[in-house]
């Protein structure tokens, strides 16, 4: 005979690795929901008790408050190069870097390069919103040309200020890297695939295979102006034919994997 | 006849950002402008019955402030 089971189903509940804090994040900053991803993640693997986090200069400078591992507050753009001391001491603990676009792709570039180069063993999470959210939405290396910000008022030009800088496509060159791949956080069914990245980035170091890199899309609501649906919007339509979505470089042995 | 499901929203979290609104397939979640968070928002509600319990405004919630249950199919009891 089957059991008559009459108790609801919990189809989801907040995460244990996040805190029970209200974020100071603005309302539909999707900084909450790879927050939330990187939380599910730990928690799936059973790693959250020996996982090591380095928080970056940006918004999202107190993830330390949210995120329920152990933390630590990095220089501005210097994550990956004390991520690495903390791994070549603590070989047995799990280290991952959260960093923004300015704090990764502008001020902290050099680390981050060297950091994939060596091949260290840790973990980004790359948050490419194309601006400077915390400091008031100033133009940022992965702006998006003709966008506008407060240090680009007629939107950004390529003759003066360049264009922007693809920090995937540049890892992926690199020798000791050994998953590179790109991700949306703009729908609910990219979100499941980011969040599958980052299983496969956290399996990566896990399997002592170096360097492992997951860039989301994010948005900035506040910065750029307009409702929390329209920079989902914004990000499917605008951001992804500068920024490819798909994977840039995947090792073999990762690439078997399934999760 | 669909699965019944129903969903929490945490007050403390919530931010009333409306991205479960524009995502939720059956569109059953509205703002409650009746009520503040301690925060100051208008905090996301069930407008109506037609909750499947997806889970896909937990899924883009960007505070994890959504709990989402789904009641148990009704199991056979035997005839005989």
């Amino acid at each position: 005979m089957a059991t008559l089971t009459t108790d609801p189903i919990q189809v989801y509940k907040r995460p244990v690795g996040l805190t029970e804090v209200h974020s100071h994040y603005c309302p539909g900053c999707t900084h909450g929901i790879s927050h939330r991803l990187i939380a599910e993640v730990l928690d799936e693997m059973g790693l959250r008790e020996k996982t090591i986090g380095v928080a970056p200069v940006g918004c999202s400078v107190f993830a330390y408050k949210y995120l329920n591992t152990d933390y630590v507050e990095a220089a501005h753009g210097r994550a990956p190069a004390m991520a690495t001391g903390i791994k070549r001491v603590r070989p047995e603990n799990i280290v991952y870097t959260y960093q923004g676009d300015g704090d990764l792709a502008s001020i902290g570039m050099a680390e981050i390069m060297h950091a994939a180069g060596r091949g260290e063993n840790i973990t980004v999470i790359f948050i490419n919103n194309a601006i400077y959210g915390m400091t008031g939405g100033q133009m940022a290396p992965t702006t998006l040309p003709g966008m506008k910000t407060t240090s680009s008022p007629k939107g950004r030009d390529v003759e003066m200020a360049g264009f922007p800088i693809k920090m995937s496509e540049i890892l992926a060159t690199m020798q000791g890297s050994s998953y590179i791949v790109r991700r949306s956080l703009h729908d609910p069914a990219y979100i499941r695939k980011s969040k599958k990245a980052i299983r496969k980035a956290f399996e990566t170091q896990v399997r002592g295979m170096g360097f492992s890199l997951v860039e989301l899309l994010s948005t900035c609501p506040t910065n750029w102006k307009v409702t929390p649906y329209e920079a989902l919007q914004f990000v499917e339509d605008s951001m992804i034919p500068v920024f490819p979505l798909g994977d840039f470089k995947v090792h073999p042995e990762i690439a078997k994997l399934k999760v | 006849m669909p699965v019944k499901g129903w969903i929490e929203v945490n007050d403390l979290y919530c931010k009333g950002c409306e991205l479960c609104i524009t995502a939720c397939p059956v569109d059953v979640i509205q703002l409650d402008y009746s009520r503040l968070t301690p925060k100051g928002y208008h905090p996301a509600m069930l407008k109506s019955d037609g909750c499947t319990g997806c889970g896909i405004c937990a899924v883009i919630c960007p505070d994890a402030a959504i709990t989402v249950y789904r009641e148990p199919k009704k199991a056979k009891v035997p005839t005989a």
